[in-house]
């Protein structure tokens, strides 16, 4: 290629996914600073963060997911699942948490596995087959719930053997530059960081890209479609594994009836991020960025001591007005450039 | 992949091929041969079965009656991964690359380029774009930036990467279906060049359009498909332009429909073609080369 045949550098900005994200997020972050003089304290940068960091580390997969073509409703309550899982096996079998914490991971790798798996066996779309997960397991959580404790929620697990190490790597407070941040922010960006490489660097990633762009192209050039989409449903599942680890660690104990609705929140945040609800098209900074939006919203509302209530509609303007923008950019970018 | 063919052996014979989905029939006791250093054109009209006949030889479908040999050897491919491995790439007039994703990607797509090694492997970014660079432009393809979508290259261009793609992975068997369907004069004629190129290589191509003048200005050998069967096989020597156009037509069908035309008033058959001088399309030009 030849030096003078790249193409300008606003138009290489103005032709990545997460460019809508990025302005919505400085626009917001501006306002919430003129108007909430307590947003600006460092404190609240880190509350923001952590805010953003649960939802962002389930964004990061769904968003994956969704360039890979899919969506996953069952997100939302998996991460419940199997914090309710790694609960109760740890506390009725009186074992180590860290028993539990296992089969908690094994449980929500084989929920995403099973999704990915009749979805490319039954050839339905994953709206319908997550749909049928998602109510499953949302009865699931209620039901074993009361059947092993008796109540909606799990039993305290605060002085079990590894609850302290298990806290340490799920849910610690670290002081970092006279702030206090959660753990969950460092893993998020260490994840996004990694997921970034493997989108963009790697086989897997352009394999992602192509299947949700084009499954059938794919498969025709040898790329192992069953084996993508079911290992991107596996992904989702992981990352619900670690924030419901999350949420167990820091709160002890667990509602059997969390979770719903959530996974909508994860995909408007791949949405908002600038990746393609059908797929094919996206970035990881997008869905970190929309994540931390998110965070910022919930948190300013609070800061700038307006109503809550407003939240959930500032997010949909959110995302109705991000998703025009993407809209906007991308017709900018894949514009035909010759005749 | 297996040594050189004996001269005789077709890279990829079909004898009494058929396929049915549930219960339509869509292909029926369908012979073909493709030989290196030829095009092998598949005519038909829209539903003869030309997609399903190549997607069987890509091993997308599975043939449901007859014989598929590779080099002389049965096959029965269960995924396109046994015939892509042989040298048999299609380019498909609906799925030729996504488009979405940047030219250099879809150059690569599947047989992507990596560096280092264990859970540190990852593309080799440059050395792809710069072979990919190579690759087009010795198909005579010049692009000016491999980062841009292939959606944003024109419907030729993007056949051609395509076809490009196919040559430089070693492709013995080039399979193309209707490349020039969605395309103009010009564009088309670009597409042609690139088929006559592959050929020059001494690939064994398979050319499907339902344009029979596209087909014969590069066929070597003409197959019309007709309702999932064979109505015409014949080498370039034996068949006419206009006998390919007719039996394309459907030549019968054609006679007889404007037997009916000329029992309703108002229709003058005078003025259309007759069945057998064959183009339905009232060109004249008798030239063959
Ligand atoms: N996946 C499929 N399932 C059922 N019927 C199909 C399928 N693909 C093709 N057909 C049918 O098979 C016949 C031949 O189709 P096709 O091979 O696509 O024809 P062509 O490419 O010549 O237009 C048509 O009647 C079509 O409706
Ligand atoms: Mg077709």
């Amino acid at each position: 290629m030849t030096a003078a045949a790249v193409p300008s550098l606003p138009r290489r900005a103005l032709s990545r996914p997460e460019m809508g994200a990025l302005i919505g997020a400085l626009a917001v972050y501006v306002l919430f600073w003129a108007v909430a003089p307590s947003f600006r304290q460092l404190d609240s940068l880190s509350t923001v963060l952590y805010q953003s960091s649960t939802l962002g580390i389930m964004g990061l997969a769904v968003a994956l997911l969704m360039i890979g073509g899919e969506f996953d409703l069952s997100a939302g309550v998996a991460v419940t699942s199997s914090a309710l899982t790694a609960s109760m096996v740890a506390f009725q079998f009186t074992l180590n948490v860290w028993s539990g914490v296992l089969v908690a991971l094994a449980l929500s790798l084989a929920i995403g596995a099973f999704n990915g798996f009749l979805l490319v066996r039954t050839k339905l779309p994953s709206f319908l087959v997550t749909l049928g997960t998602f109510l499953m397991l949302q009865g699931l959580n209620l039901a074993i719930t009361k059947a092993v404790t008796g109540n909606v929620a799990t039993d305290s697990i605060r002085d079990m053997d590894g609850f302290d190490q298990a806290r340490n790597v799920f849910s610690a407070t670290i002081g970092i530059g006279g702030t206090d941040i959660r753990v969950t922010v460092l893993w998020w960006l260490g994840f996004a960081a990694l997921a970034s490489w493997v989108l963009l660097r790697t086989p897997y990633g352009n394999w992602i890209f192509a299947v949700g762009g084009n499954q059938d192209s794919a498969r025709a050039v040898g790329v192992p479609v069953t084996f993508v989409k079911i290992s991107l449903f596996m992904l989702v599942g992981f990352a619900a594994w670690f924030v419901g680890m999350h949420q167990l660690f820091a709160f002890n104990t667990m509602q059997s009836g969390g979770g719903v609705g959530n996974e909508l929140l994860y995909i408007a945040a791949a949405v908002i991020g600038g990746c393609l609800l059908t797929g094919g098209y996206g970035s990881i900074a997008g869905p970190v960025i929309g994540a931390f939006l998110f965070g910022m919203v919930s948190q300013g509302i609070v800061y700038a001591d307006w109503d809550p209530d407003w939240f959930m509609f500032f997010l949909g303007a959110m995302l109705l007005l991000a998703t025009l923008l993407n809209l906007y950019v991308r017709k900018q970018a894949t514009r035909r450039r010759r005749t | 992949m297996t040594e050189q063919a004996a001269p005789l052996v077709p890279l990829v014979q079909l004898t009494g091929i058929g396929k049915s989905y549930g219960t339509i029939r869509a292909l029926h006791g369908v012979d073909l041969a493709v030989n290196a250093g030829e095009v092998s054109c598949v005519l038909g009209d829209n539903g003869a079965g030309k997609s399903t006949l190549i997607k069987i030889v890509t091993g997308l479908h599975r043939h449901t009656e007859g014989e598929f040999r590779i080099d002389g050897e049965p096959v029965r491919p269960s995924s396109p991964r046994e015939p892509l491995a042989r040298g048999i790439a299609a380019v498909y007039q609906d799925l030729a690359t996504v488009t979405l994703m940047p030219v250099w990607r879809n150059f690569w797509l599947g047989s992507e380029l990596t560096r280092g090694r264990g859970p540190f492997k990852r593309l080799d970014i440059d050395r792809m774009k710069r072979t990919a660079d190579e690759a087009l432009r010795a198909m005579g393809i010049a692009l000016d930036d491999l980062s841009q979508p292939v959606g944003s290259l024109s419907g030729g261009q993007r056949q051609s990467v395509a076809i490009a793609r196919a040559v430089h992975f070693g492709a013995r068997v080039l399979i193309l279906d209707e490349p020039t369907a969605a395309l103009g004069v010009k564009q088309s004629g670009v597409v042609l060049k690139y088929i006559a190129a592959a050929r020059e290589r001494g690939l064994g191509v398979v050319f499907i359009t339902h344009n029979p003048h596209h087909a014969y200005m590069v066929g070597d050998h003409f197959t019309v498909l007709r309702l999932g069967t064979v109505e015409l096989s014949a080498p370039r020597a034996e068949v006419t332009l206009e006998e390919l156009t007719l039996h394309m037509a459907g030549g019968a069908e054609l006679a007889a429909l404007k037997h009916e035309l000329a029992r309703v008033t108002g229709v003058d058959t005078g003025q259309l073609p007759e069945a057998n001088e064959g183009s339905t399309e009232g060109s004249t030009s008798t030239e063959r080369k």
